[in-house]
């Protein structure tokens, strides 16, 4: 009995000794020869249930590189959960991912108090968090959280560079900001009297907030106009953002208009508040936003909606997220193409933090990701763009925003 | 005194009151038909919404579209009784408010599905019937007309016709009105199709202001339903005059401490104060302002 054990284990040693490939492929759960298993969580019910398109979207891209060949050889197998936008729900998901269908890593996960929930967890399992999807600048700590990363420009930062512009442009300026009443809303009220410095702080002249729930945002408006402010720093989402546009316009409120890339789209924002109200907007912008004409000849954005009629057949080429989700997508191809057969889990994060000057298709030109073992923050640039009533037009240089 | 900023804030109360008020009329049709609250109103008129949105989109006359979604909505209203809630008529309270949340949900998750949960643009029909004037909206004076004409129809149909008399019936004593040959059961299915109309109307009438999407209605429901019960859940005409006074309150706040220059409940409470003024009155009028007072046998 014994004598039969030693045997097979001389075998099996036999076995391992005689194909020296195997030994320089490295795994940790989630990965093997044929396959890379990814887990997700996002909203696909719920009030936040708008953001469940950019899962579809990641899902369709993976179904793409998948009927391609896959990454090196291997099939991604993107494991997509509902958490509702509740972060009770998102533990619960997130450690079934890790636990129970051992997941490599996890990926794009939604939501600030969502990330922030399972942000320990994963960080003590060593499991990587990777391109988180919130724009809150918490995400780029690799001292405290070597295991979390961010992707996009972090909404502070949009504020303080809207501020920064103000200050050396407009010299009289008196400041109107509306924000929303929740984390999202004070990152960029923090950016904006960041951005504007104690001694500008009385350009702010009014700083007014909505909740998600107020029907419309009328009375902002008016409260605005009413401080006598000729700038108005708009950083709502985008339902009271279109609302705030045209009631600007209704009331012959005319300040010079900045507006968040949140709510940045065109088809989705900008025509329903009524284009003629919206010309002159400024914005600062990191994508290629699909519905603007000016990329109809772009070779990427062709690409992308090549895509969308292949995958997406029925969904609303409108909707950014299938934008967004699409560029995410590509950078964890990258990132799991350049870590070859060490798919461990700690060589993922090495990877990914050390992508340099990678330009993305749907990325707007000169606006290029890098990361480094102290810099975890991916997209640290923006360009500001003018809108003419039919296209965003870009102005000035790519600006750095590299988070303070 | 900023006279203008004064006027602005109050017919911007007034507007929003008028979208509480078609919610709340809504509310107290389901009400004086079932007894019950319904939570999924709001969902069924956004999804009414959506439909007269695609009418609309596939090329038909606004006005067309509009009576033809009225048309579905009743109908759909009468199904959902007749299919699902005929089979919880003897069921606890609990039972049939978790019924509700369901179709909320369900409504919700649906027209997401089929809509997408991009914002979309929703005509008005007012537009090029009102003149524009710097306080009011075109719009918004036909929302308030719309109320109006819907409000006194409802009247006229409850007090009198027999149908209204015997929907009354068949929702206050049900054992009474079967008695004396009235259907109960069709009665309440029509006051579904007559709840799921008005608030397709109620929907169509918002959505030109707040943008279509899913949630078009998540937080008016809310604000609908405090309207009702301060004017009174069992009148049309106290539920709408108390989504003006919600709407009027709301802003009044911000005006008051704009005036004295002070900002001690600010946008971030001024919700908060309105309904705790609601609850107040509720206290000392728990019918609400106009409801009537019911005394029941025990």
């Amino acid at each position: 009995m014994s004598a039969l054990r030693l045997m097979g284990g001389l075998a099996a040693a036999l076995v391992l000794a005689a194909s020296p490939a195997l030994a320089q492929k490295k795994y940790d759960p989630g990965a093997s020869d044929t396959e890379i298993k990814i887990g997700h969580s996002i909203p696909y019910s719920g009030p936040a249930s708008a953001y469940g398109t950019i899962g579809k979207a990641i899902a369709s891209y993976f179904k793409k590189v998948n009927d391609e060949g896959g990454i090196n050889g291997r099939k991604v197998n993107f494991i997509s959960h509902d958490d509702g936008y509740s972060p009770p729900r998102t533990v619960e998901v997130v450690r079934q991912l890790v636990e129970q269908e051992q997941v490599l890593f996890v990926f794009n996960t939604l939501g600030t108090p969502t990330n922030t929930a399972i942000q320990k967890y994963l960080n003590a399992k060593k499991v990587p968090q990777l391109f988180v999807a919130t724009g809150a600048s918490k995400w780029g700590k690799p001292k405290e959280f070597p295991w979390t990363m961010g992707w996009q420009p972090d909404y502070a930062t949009e504020g303080a560079l809207y501020a920064k512009y103000i200050l050396e442009n407009i010299p009289d300026a008196k400041i109107g900001l509306l924000y929303q009443n929740d984390d999202f809303g004070k990152d960029y009220v923090e950016g904006v009297k960041r951005g504007l410095g104690e001694k500008n702080m009385s350009k702010l002249v009014a700083s007014v907030s909505f909740e998600v729930t107020d029907p419309t945002i009328d009375s902002q408006i008016i409260q605005l106009k009413g401080a006598g402010a000729n700038v108005f720093i708009n950083t709502a989402t985008p339902k009271a953002a279109a609302q705030a546009i045209r009631k600007a316009a209704e009331i012959d409120w005319k300040p010079t208009h900045f507006l968040t890339n949140v709510s940045s789209n065109i088809q989705t924002v900008l025509i329903p508040a009524g284009p003629e109200n919206a010309k002159g907007i400024i914005t600062a912008d990191y994508r290629k936003d699909a519905s603007d004409p000016q990329w109809a000849n772009d070779k990427g954005v062709a690409d992308w909606r090549a895509w969308m009629a292949k995958y997406n057949p029925d969904a609303n080429v409108a909707d950014q997220n299938y934008v967004y989700g699409y560029a995410v997508a590509q950078t964890l191809e990258g990132v799991l193409r350049a870590a070859g057969d060490n798919l461990t889990r700690a060589n993922v994060m090495k990877e990914a933090a050390s992508i340099k000057d990678l330009q993305l298709p749907m990325l707007l030109p000169g606006i290029k990701i890098s990361t480094g073992p102290n810099d975890f923050y991916p997209i640290e640039a923006v360009q500001l763009a003018k809108f003419t009533g039919k296209t965003w037009e870009l102005f000035g240089k790519v600006i750095e925003s590299r988070p303070e | 005194m900023n006279w203008e900023f004064v006027l602005h804030q109050a017919t911007s109360g007034l507007a929003n009151g008028a979208i509480y008020a078609s919610v709340a009329l809504a509310l107290v049709m389901i009400y004086t038909a079932t007894e019950h609250i319904n939570f999924a109103q709001g969902e069924m008129a956004m999804f009414s919404c959506y439909i007269a949105w695609q009418l609309i989109d596939w090329g038909l006359p606004y006005w067309v579209a509009f009576f033809c979604t009225i048309a579905i909505s009743f109908a759909g209203g009468v199904a959902i009784e007749r299919v699902i809630l005929k089979r919880f008529h003897n069921a606890p309270v609990l039972a049939v408010i978790i019924v509700f949340i369901g179709l909320l949900v369900i409504f919700n998750s649906i027209a997401g599905w089929i809509w997408s949960t991009v914002l979309k643009q929703f005509p008005s029909p007012f537009v090029d019937i009102f003149p524009t004037t710097k306080l009011v909206g075109p719009h918004q004076l036909g929302v308030v007309l719309t109320i109006l004409i819907i409000l006194t129809g409802l009247y006229l149909f409850f007090r009198f016709t027999p149908l209204g008399l015997a929907m009354r019936a068949a929702a206050q004593n049900p054992v009474s009105a079967r008695l004396v040959g009235v259907r109960v059961n069709w009665m309440l299915a029509l006051g579904w199709g007559l709840a799921a109309a008005v608030g397709a109307v109620a929907g169509m009438m918002v959505a030109p202001i707040v943008f279509l999407d899913p949630n078009l209605m998540a937080g008016i429901l809310l604000y609908g339903f405090a309207s009702a019960l301060l004017g009174g859940i069992s009148n049309p005409g106290g539920a709408v005059l108390g989504g003006f006074i919600l709407g009027l309150l709301e802003n009044g706040i911000i005006v008051v401490e704009n005036l004295v220059g002070v900002t001690v409940f600010g946008n971030e409470l001024k919700l908060t104060v309105a309904l705790i003024v609601v609850i107040a009155v509720l206290i000392f009028k728990p019918s609400g302002l106009f409801g009537k007072v019911r005394v029941k046998r025990v």
